[in-house]
């Protein structure tokens, strides 16, 4: 009989990972539901790649479970990464094969059906812009590239989870945006994207929601605009692109008055920084009202130096 | 069995498919790999050596019948083309997985570890029986140029222990690679093991404690030459206790062709045991 595991989620329960008497994990509790992006944060040390390889079966608990989609990973490592696409650390494909290759390995392991394997592989290879190189020895490629064809090996098999470790490690600008652009795409495939990261713009900019961690302990688990404003005193912060230069005196005049923002200033000709009181009824008024004015609103999120404030202030409290 | 399926239809394998698939990938990376061209050179080289000196000295004692043949030509190498091919491709088969990051590849899909080892372990096999059964054809030449289809049976059986031999070889390979992280490490423990220290304690203590060592593989794997002589060698050879240098002669011990086969096939069982456990057991922590 088929077993068919029901949507995506990610639970660690009372998970605990110890390396002699450095508890790198300890007792962490988290659930993660359904589709979306989880940022997880934390400075070196703090157990963010331990916790990702719990999840992946390269290191065992010393106490507790981690859970995808309800199957205990250690346990039954084969039904609970069936589901899973992974990125860890910065893996090696065996170097005298070709990204083809090694690929076509991964989607053997992942069952992925024989007539499907050439098609999806060159798609992975395209999207993370890597085809020209695709039947070339991965042996002399650089970091960054093998990078690329780490990620295109997540993506194989069409998993609901992704578990992403600093994924744009390795990547020259252009490379880490390309990362950025297809983890967003993912997203509105109906992915549970569980990603660390110590860029904290790159959170922002592709994330949902926010896990903090430190010396192994979760401080907050939130959604971006909530963490954002646990440090402000009710108040969150935006940064808000714009496709033309603002207008003498509507920054004063219109923006100001909008209820509920408590200031709003130009950091350029086309970006403003609005800090505003309330919760995410009150951002998305906010972002009714500017779209109403006509200004050219391109885009619209919370500010990384929220989400830096509240990481230096939870990280500063557990030193 | 219950069928692990995805939400896209994907169907994982058994894991009797994923042994066949890893086997498949690293039997493609050995084949690229330049250890193979460089075992597969000193493999060549060494059969060039002994035909040239075949050729050239043409020595009595070896050329008198087909046995002597290939007693001398066999006997002498054949358990080193064994060794060498277990250093080549067992001595970092696990270990590399650590240090060269491919298990991160790899081990974060829904495929066991024993999958990935017993993979690893059969390509090996594969391969290492290639770089053997041209050298049996090189000797094979060799003896049929000197006395044509004359072969004796005992070859045959000769050319089955070694590479029972090589099973026990490679699976003492795969075992010490799991115990390290680190692919030189392994290979220079599994080299010190396989070219010397299995000879030196086999000598030390049958010579100077009297003890059959029945524990040690190169004992075990004694039956590959010894099956070539005209006579089987008597199990127990006592010191000679008069004559010129009784004084320095140690006693000697060869082991039975059933007692070797028992050594060879218990250190592949229980090597593979040991080190598929060690492999289950390690952590993939920096």
């Amino acid at each position: 009989m088929a077993e068919v595991v029901p949507g995506p989620s990610i639970e660690a329960v009372n998970l605990s990972k110890s390396f002699g008497s450095f508890a790198a994990v300890s007792n962490l509790n988290l659930k993660l539901e359904g589709p979306k992006c989880v940022g997880f944060l934390g400075p070196n040390g703090a157990g963010k790649t331990t916790t990702l390889k719990l999840f992946t079966d390269l290191i065992r608990p010393t106490a507790g479970h981690a859970l995808i989609n309800g199957a205990d990973v250690h346990k039954a490592k084969k039904t609970a990464l069936a589901h899973v696409g992974s990125v860890i650390e910065t893996p090696e494909i065996y170097s005298s094969l070709t990204p083809r290759e090694g690929l076509m390995l991964i989607c053997a392991h992942r069952g992925v059906p024989k007539s499907e394997r050439k098609r999806k592989i060159e798609e992975v290879v395209e999207e993370v812009k890597m085809s020209e190189w695709i039947d070339k020895r991965t042996g002399r490629f650089s970091k960054g590239m093998k990078q690329r064809i780490n990620v295109a090996s997540s993506l194989l098999g069409d998993p609901s989870v992704l578990l992403l470790d600093e994924p744009t490690t390795g990547l020259d600008p252009r490379g880490m945006s390309e990362v950025r652009e297809i983890v967003k795409g993912l997203k509105t495939r109906n992915r549970l994207i569980f990603m660390s990261s110590h860029l904290l713009a790159e959170v922002s900019e592709v994330c949902d929601e926010v896990a903090m961690i430190d010396h192994g302990k979760l401080l907050v688990y939130d959604t971006l605009s909530n963490v954002t404003s646990m440090f402000s005193k009710g108040s969150s912060t935006v940064e808000v692109g714009l496709n033309r230069p603002l207008a003498a005196g509507i920054l004063e005049r219109s923006i100001a008055s909008i209820p509920g923002v408590e200031s709003a200033q130009k950091m350029d000709d086309r970006n403003l920084r609005i800090v505003f009181k309330g919760g995410l009824d009150a951002q998305e008024l906010l972002l009714t009202e500017l779209t109403k004015m006509g200004i050219g609103v391109l885009s619209f999120r919370p500010a990384a130096s929220a989400l830096e404030d509240v990481y230096l202030n939870l990280i500063k409290e557990t030193l | 069995m219950t069928k692990i399926e995805s939400e896209t239809g994907n169907v994982v394998p058994g894991s009797l498919n994923q042994v066949a698939v890893t086997t498949r990938y690293t039997f493609l990376d050995y084949l690229r790999s330049r250890r193979f061209a460089i075992l597969m050179i000193l493999m060549l080289v060494i059969s060039a050596i002994l035909t040239f000196v075949f050729a050239y000295r043409r020595p009595a004692s070896a050329l008198v019948d087909p046995l002597a043949f290939y007693s001398t030509w066999w006997g002498m190498s054949a358990t080193f083309v064994v060794i060498l091919s277990g250093i080549f491709f067992g001595g970092d088969a696990i270990s590399s997985e650590f240090q060269n990051r491919t298990g991160y590849f790899v081990l974060p899909n829904p495929v066991r570890r024993s999958s990935v080892y017993v993979g690893k372990y059969v390509a090996a096999l594969i391969a290492a029986s290639i770089v053997l059964i041209i050298f049996t054809l090189i000797t094979v030449s060799n003896g049929l140029y000197y006395f044509g289809f004359n072969i004796p049976g005992v070859f045959w059986e000769s050319a089955f222990f070694d590479w029972v031999y090589l099973l026990a070889v490679l699976g003492f390979a795969f075992f010490v690679s799991s115990l390290f992280k680190s692919g030189s490490y392994s290979i220079l423990v599994n080299a010190i093991f396989l070219l010397f220290a299995f000879s030196l304690i086999e000598g030390l203590v049958a010579g100077l404690v009297n003890i059959e060592p029945w524990f040690v593989l190169t004992y075990g794997a004694g039956i590959v030459g010894n099956v070539l002589m005209s006579t089987y060698p008597a199990h127990y050879i006592p010191a000679p206790t008069t004559g010129p240098g009784a004084r320095f002669a140690i006693p000697s011990y060869n082991a039975t062709i059933p007692e070797g086969l028992v050594i060879l096939v218990a250190y592949f069982i229980f090597t593979a045991i040991l080190g598929l456990y060690l492999f289950e057991r390690k952590e993939f922590n920096a």
